[in-house]
């Protein structure tokens, strides 16, 4: 297939059909809103549902209802939709169920503002809901890869049984690149889930989609096997990018949009004659801890660049490992830090280290 | 010797985890009886509450799924959406049903959601212990209420079968109790005709079924039964309150 | 090549559109491309821009902090950004639109009556197109106007084909506009 000139948000939607989604369940709100809008569009034509729910809470527990009976399915949101889909998250991941979530980020607390944000990254990769689980978290920063993650997401969450988000924003969403994408997948093609709840057709033993376990034994028993799991995606499933890290004295961590815009602030700290580097996390949960403790020999001192008050720079100053300095700088609200003022806090940083 | 009474095939024969007296353990037994009957416990799908039959997924015999206090309706339209050949119903409590559910079982209702819903009144929380419920009646000693519901305090009890009857996409919605061997028969009846409206692809039904809750009304399972017919059934009268499977339904 | 170009005006001015077919110029050549509008609460009828970058090489950025190139419909955005424009870089500005000068003389500027033309080609809407065309001319080392041409007839429905022809009319009256 040729390439096509399509917003982050419609990108996303159409790949999600063409990897086999066939049901959707959402809620209004800005700023995802083109994503509902190309489901509501073309789900049925692809011969499947599209249904705006009354709440995020019922969307995300339809979803919950559609995963447990065997179905690839999805929705998506903003932050303040997923804090209220927190609820169904927890109880989707204690029932071991796939599913995708999106959340196209905007600036909170509260119902906060509709620019671009990132301050959504401890309720994404540190729980968000209640208990103890994880969502595997993929954060891109072009369309093409904003494509590649939601079919990814989609299969990684079917292989290890456990919902999984892609964490983007207004700016990712609004944005138009070109972006090539796989072939319509049949979803009878998909692995078989012996598990879901089908209807028994009086073949097999009942199969139950359930998260309670009032032995605490058991439960414990469930949680340790589940952390087993959590343990090899920790291991094996973490993606970044690195760029221009071998040598250098400064190395930027940055997700999403602003990765981008860290991407072009290194390029100009290079001609200036500063040598810096970029790691981008692409998945945020696992986080790429690797990529990090491996720079942390090398570099004199990391700055990590985001869209909040400094939620990420937790898991970089983990990975270094207090071995080196790691900064912050970051904006909120809605505000996107500029390419200039990322250079000038790489010459503050350098000088402080 | 010829067997002439069984548990139906539909129900596990795990112990049920209802207090002595409690009239659920009938109404489950109702509900697997019309599974049987109906052929259906292949393609059946269930989905249980938060709330005494919490673990309902462990007595029927056929696919369940436990879902988030309040949520089943959702759930259940999940599911149907997903198979809708299957035959998916939700068991809900008046608490959940009534109070953290509502808006998930008017939107089903109004959506014509082509699923049942098999709703136990009690007009209490028993699972918890027995707090105020949505339909308790309006002077009834509660946990969290012990001087009484009082109007000027906690309002007045809600009449989720009238209420829900006033929706164009609800299709059948009856009234039943289980205080009585007749009346128990005409709540067989009723979740018949509900799972029958569903499988023809009429559109959503409720049955509301007047149940006790012998430990926290601190009554005698006999005095129980006696008070679903002296105060609940004033304040909720039995009967058919919406009936459109006979014209093809609202879908 | 790595041409940053911000296109503003007023919503309903079309200026999403014509950074739109700038893209898909880029694109259908093979360039690497990113297209992002300003969003937000605006009310339609606010101003309104876009940010188009047509490159050879990976797009860092999406936002543009120093244009190549302003494409400029109303007089609030010249004033937000003609400043930003890099030394050398070029600005095209309707001056049937904006009444006022760019005070600079470190850039190129082409003074187009757009709207002036479009209407006089009985497509008053159409003025985007006439400064799309006027942008190509000015940057006729960088790119062709053909594949303009060739990439709007792609990208329009063909049940509208008529519209695409009348889009590189206009567009070919700003390629062959004579500043005087």
């Amino acid at each position: 297939m040729s390439k096509v000139l399509m917003k982050g948000n419609e990108a996303l939607a159409e790949a999600a059909m063409r990897c086999g989604c066939r049901f959707f369940f959402g809620y209004p709100i800005t700023p995802q809103t083109e994503l509902a809008a190309y489901m509501a569009k073309k789900m049925q034509k692809n011969g499947g549902t599209f249904l705006q729910a009354e709440s995020e809470v019922a969307a995300i527990n339809m979803v919950y209802g559609a995963a447990g009976a065997g179905a690839r399915v999805m929705t998506s949101s903003s932050s303040p939709g997923i804090s209220l889909k927190q609820e169904g998250i927890s109880y989707i991941a204690g029932a071991d169920l796939p599913c995708l979530v999106v959340n196209i980020v905007r600036g909170g607390p509260g119902l906060g503002g509709i620019q671009p944000a990132q301050s959504d990254y401890f309720q994404a990769t540190k729980g968000g809901g209640h208990g103890d689980y994880h969502l595997l978290v993929f954060a891109p920063s072009s369309v093409q890869e904003l494509a590649d993650m939601t079919s990814r997401a989609f299969d990684k969450a079917d292989e290890y049984r456990m919902p999984a988000m892609i964490m983007g924003d207004g700016m990712l969403g609004q944005m138009m690149e070109p972006v090539e994408f796989k072939e319509f997948a049949d979803p009878a093609s998909l692995p078989a889930k012996p598990w879901a709840t089908t209807g028994t057709g009086m073949k097999r033993k009942k199969n139950i989609i359930n998260s309670l376990y009032l032995t605490p034994e058991e439960l414990e028993n469930l949680c340790v096997e589940r952390e087993k799991r959590y343990d090899k995606i920790r291991a094996t499933e973490y993606l970044y990018e690195e760029i221009d890290t071998e040598d250098a004295d400064i190395i930027i961590a940055a997700y999403g949009t602003i990765a981008r815009v860290a991407m072009s602030a290194v390029q100009q700290a290079r001609e200036m004659g500063i040598k810096a580097g970029l790691i981008r996390p692409i998945t945020l949960w696992p986080f790429p801890t690797e990529a990090f403790a491996k720079r942390a020999e090398t570099a004199k001192c990391f700055l990590s660049v985001e869209m909040s008050m400094g939620q990420m720079v937790e898991d970089v100053r983990l990975s270094v490992n207090g071995k080196k300095p790691v900064y912050f700088y970051g904006r909120t609200g809605g505000m996107v830090p500029e390419q200039d003022a990322i250079v000038a806090e790489i010459e503050k940083c350098l000088k402080n280290s | 010797m010829e067997k002439i009474f069984d548990r139906p095939h539909s129900l596990s024969d795990f112990v049920l985890s209802y207090c002595p007296g409690c009239t659920h353990g009938v109404i489950n037994r109702l509900v697997a009886e019309v599974v049987d009957e109906m052929g259906l416990e292949g393609k059946t799908v269930g989905v249980c509450p938060v709330g005494c039959s919490v673990t309902a997924y462990n007595f029927f015999e056929f696919d369940m799924q436990e879902a988030a206090h309040g949520r089943a309706p959702a759930v259940a339209t999940g599911i149907k959406r997903v198979h809708p050949e299957n035959l998916v119903f939700t068991y809900q409590g008046d608490g959940d049903l009534a109070a953290i559910g509502t808006a998930e079982t008017v939107h089903a209702a109004a959506r014509a959601e082509n699923i049942s819903i098999i709703f136990v009144n009690n007009t209490i929380y028993g699972m918890t212990g027995g707090q105020m419920a949505p339909t308790s009646l309006v002077g009834q000693v509660t946990q969290t209420t012990p001087y009484g519901r009082k109007v000027e305090n906690q309002g007045y009890p809600i009449h989720v079968a009238e209420m829900i009857s006033t929706l164009r996409g609800a299709c059948y919605v009856e009234r039943v109790s289980v205080d009585s061997v007749p009346n128990i028969k005409k709540t067989k009846a009723a979740i018949r005709k509900a799972f029958e409206c569903q499988m023809a692809g009429k559109g959503f039904s409720l049955v509301e079924v007047l149940s006790t809750c012998p430990t926290n009304w601190g009554m005698s399972p006999v005095e129980a039964l006696e008070r679903i017919r002296t105060e609940m059934m004033p304040e909720f009268p039995l009967g058919v309150y919406k009936d459109c499977t006979e014209t093809g339904g609202v879908r | 090549m790595y041409e940053q170009i911000i296109i503003a005006g007023f919503g309903g001015q079309g200026v999403l559109f014509a950074g739109k077919i700038l893209a898909y110029m880029g694109m259908d050549t093979g360039k690497e491309l990113s297209w992002l509008p300003s969003y937000g609460p605006e009310m339609r009828g606010g101003t309104c821009n876009c940010s188009v970058i047509i490159a050879d090489t990976q797009i860092g950025s999406p936002i543009i902090q120093r244009p190549d190139a302003l494409i400029v419909m109303n007089k609030p955005s010249l004033e937000k950004f003609a400043d930003s424009v890099r030394p050398g870089g070029v600005i095209v500005l309707d001056s049937s639109l904006i009444d006022s000068k760019v005070e600079r003389d470190d850039v190129t500027v082409i003074y187009i009556p757009a709207m002036k033309i479009a209407e006089q080609a009985g497509a008053g809407t159409l003025g985007n197109m006439v400064m799309a065309g006027a942008y190509m001319k000015a940057r006729d080392d960088m790119f062709k106007v053909d594949d303009l041409y060739k990439s709007v007839r792609e990208h329009t429905p063909a049940k509208r084909a008529g519209l695409a022809e009348k889009n590189i009319e206009l567009i070919k009256a700003g390629y062959e506009f004579k500043q005087c």
